[in-house]
């Protein structure tokens, strides 16, 4: 086991907790960028995706982890990333531009939608924020003068400094820096009031407001920000895929986008990798064993969505911290070896029980 | 001058009328204590000063500024932190976090050097984390520093809840009930905590409370309300002996 001395408030801060942190993640980030030389172009190509997702993945987890805010409208924010991104490029307006606008453009449609939906919560913004999906999915249909309505349109190839991004090794190492990008700009906020403020709306409204937060521009920032995220995510998308049509960004999406979340573990941004790793590699499974299935299962339409929804449920009833939490877990086995006991993970509920105390 | 001033202060939901026209002053350096039996309204009074609820009639002076309309936000930054009764802390952050929290209002960096973490954010959260660290030391608390609320005992919860509204740095605290679901030496306890805040820290507090013996080992001044009046006001012996609020308290016939 690791004991940790501290010696001065700066370690309490610093984004690596020690060396070993350095380490592991250094090493991580090295293999991150020799693997396109390693694996096949299929291979690379689904990273992309998981990267891409994973982007996404934290934005909605700074939402819903950590500002306890639900969102089943997520697609729409990659779909407008998606197109915005994508119908800039068409202009001729260069791929670094067009990335930074489309994830701005987005944050402000986000904060478009905090904005009204502040009042709600639980199950009545999820709701509001579904609604708020469809109605994006119509408009992307309807507008073809910029959309191209159902036939879409091909996305143009885009270029960094006179280097075109193509195929997956292309999306690959864009995605790759984006999503670091995003990472770093999470661990900021989560070590400086703003989220703090928003853990602090998560856990009661009632005393965050008393210690001086604003709830309306918090709640607005927070939606903004995921917002934001989901819109780079998008705008990568749109490379990924490279034909835009609007039926990608459906509410099926946008629950894949919440099984990130869940299944990933709420409350940490680890999870949101693992769960983009669950959601982008359980279909590539499903393909793989399709045809080994007994009782013509593999045949059986809807396996996919049904199986998210089995592992959501699953997820949500036996394993709260999700997968990250089942990785600490396991750490902690490894680390307290042969001294685990059951009651380590579990949460004190209460002490006194009367109506007082819920 | 004093530090706090409620002009006849009322509040109405539908046709019940939780505070009416109630008026008191707080001198600064006191400790000024509301006592009434359940529904009297006391709560309420909280809720009213830190612009929970919008009052129906009358003014809020604290400091010589009207906060009658100023926003709930705002309250703590003017300087009036509070507690609640049934502990409204940030049950999934640890300790320091929820002192941190308590450190907001003072937080003046952009939001840009904030995701950026700029060297100007730096500065200002080891200067926060400075703060933190003498109001955990004030109060014992280094412990559980890094321990999670949910995973702390009861009687510590209260205590970080008293850290968090100090860490706002308040010239005016709040105590809804602070020795609720305490036992006999935890209470004994909160009440030398107030008296070393009052004496050391000069901070003025206004509390609900209803246990006597805390309110009379603490309090300069006691005000009795019943159905949303005042009874009495004056020292806490003389309250406590004052026949409307033995009244109050033990029954007896009324009047009309």
């Amino acid at each position: 086991m690791r004991y940790l001395f501290r010696t001065d408030y700066a370690q309490d801060m610093a984004a690596w907790r020690h060396g070993g942190d350095i380490f592991w993640y250094g090493l991580l980030a090295v293999v991150m960028l020799v693997l396109p030389f390693l694996l096949g172009e299929f291979y690379i190509g689904e990273l992309g995706g998981v990267f891409i997702f994973a982007i996404a993945g934290v934005g909605l987890m700074l939402l819903v982890g950590y500002t306890g805010l639900i969102s089943l409208g997520h697609a729409a924010f990659l779909g407008i990333g998606a197109y915005t991104n994508s119908v800039l490029l068409a202009q001729g307006v260069p791929f670094l531009i067009t990335l930074p606008v489309a994830g701005l453009f987005t944050a402000a449609c986000g904060a478009a939608i905090g904005l009204p939906t502040l009042r709600m919560s639980g199950l009545y913004l999820a709701i509001a924020t579904l609604a708020f999906g469809s109605i994006v999915g119509t408009i992307f249909q309807k507008w073809n003068s910029v959309t191209g309505g159902f036939d879409g349109f091909a996305v143009p190839t885009p270029y960094v400094f006179g280097i075109p991004i193509e195929g997956a090794t292309g999306v690959y190492y864009v995605s790759l820096a984006v999503l670091v990008f995003v990472l770093w700009m999470s661990l900021n906020l989560l070590r400086t009031p703003l989220g703090r403020a928003m853990v602090a709306i998560r856990d009661s409204e009632v005393s965050a407001q008393s210690m001086g937060i604003h709830l309306a521009r918090y709640k607005a920032m927070s939606f903004a920000i995921s917002a934001g995220m989901t819109g780079l995510a998008g705008a990568l998308f749109a490379h990924y895929v490279r034909y835009l049509a609007p039926d990608a960004f459906d509410v099926l999406l946008s629950v894949q986008f919440v099984t990130i979340v869940f299944v990933g573990g709420l409350g940490s941004i680890h999870g949101a990798i693992f769960g983009a790793l669950f959601v982008r590699l359980l279909p590539q499974f499903i393909a793989i064993i399709r045809d080994d299935l007994p009782f013509g299962l593999g045949r059986t339409p809807g396996l996919e969505p049904s199986l998210f929804g089995i592992v959501l449920v699953l997820v949500i009833l036996f394993q709260p911290g999700g997968i990250f939490g089942l990785w600490l877990k396991t750490k902690h086995w490894f680390q307290a070896f042969p001294l685990k006991r059951k009651a380590s993970f579990r949460r004190q509920k209460s002490y006194a029980k009367s109506e007082r105390l819920r | 001058m004093s530090l706090f001033k409620a002009e006849e202060i009322s509040v109405r939901f539908g046709g019940i009328r939780a505070v009416d026209s109630v008026s008191f002053e707080v001198q600064q350096g006191e400790v000024f204590s509301i006592i009434g039996p359940n529904g009297a309204g006391k709560t309420t009074i909280f809720n009213l000063i830190s612009r929970i609820y919008n009052t129906t009639d009358g003014k809020l002076i604290f400091n010589g500024q009207d906060i009658t309309r100023t926003p709930p936000y705002k309250i703590a930054g003017l300087g009036i932190a509070r507690t609640f009764q049934n502990i409204e802390l940030f049950a999934n952050a640890s300790l320091l976090q929820n002192l941190l929290i308590g450190r907001h209002c003072h937080s003046k960096v952009g939001f840009l050097s904030q995701i950026a973490f700029l060297p100007s954010t730096r500065t200002e959260e080891r200067r926060h984390r400075e703060r933190a660290e003498d109001v955990i030391s004030f109060l014992g608390l280094e412990r559980y520093r890094d321990t999670l609320i949910a995973n702390l005992p009861y009687g510590v919860r209260k205590v970080v809840e008293l850290g968090r509204a100090l860490c706002t740095e308040p010239r005016l605290l709040l105590l809804d009930e602070p020795s609720s679901g305490l036992n006999v030496e935890e209470t004994e306890g909160m009440g030398f905590w107030i008296e070393d805040i009052k004496k050391d820290l000069g901070i003025t507090v206004i509390m609900v409370e209803h246990d006597m013996s805390l309110v009379s080992q603490v309090s300069d001044r006691v005000m009795a309300l019943n159905y949303g009046r005042v009874l009495a006001m004056g020292e806490p012996r003389e309250v406590q002996t004052h026949p409307e609020v033995v009244k109050a308290y033990i029954g007896g016939e009324t009047e009309e």
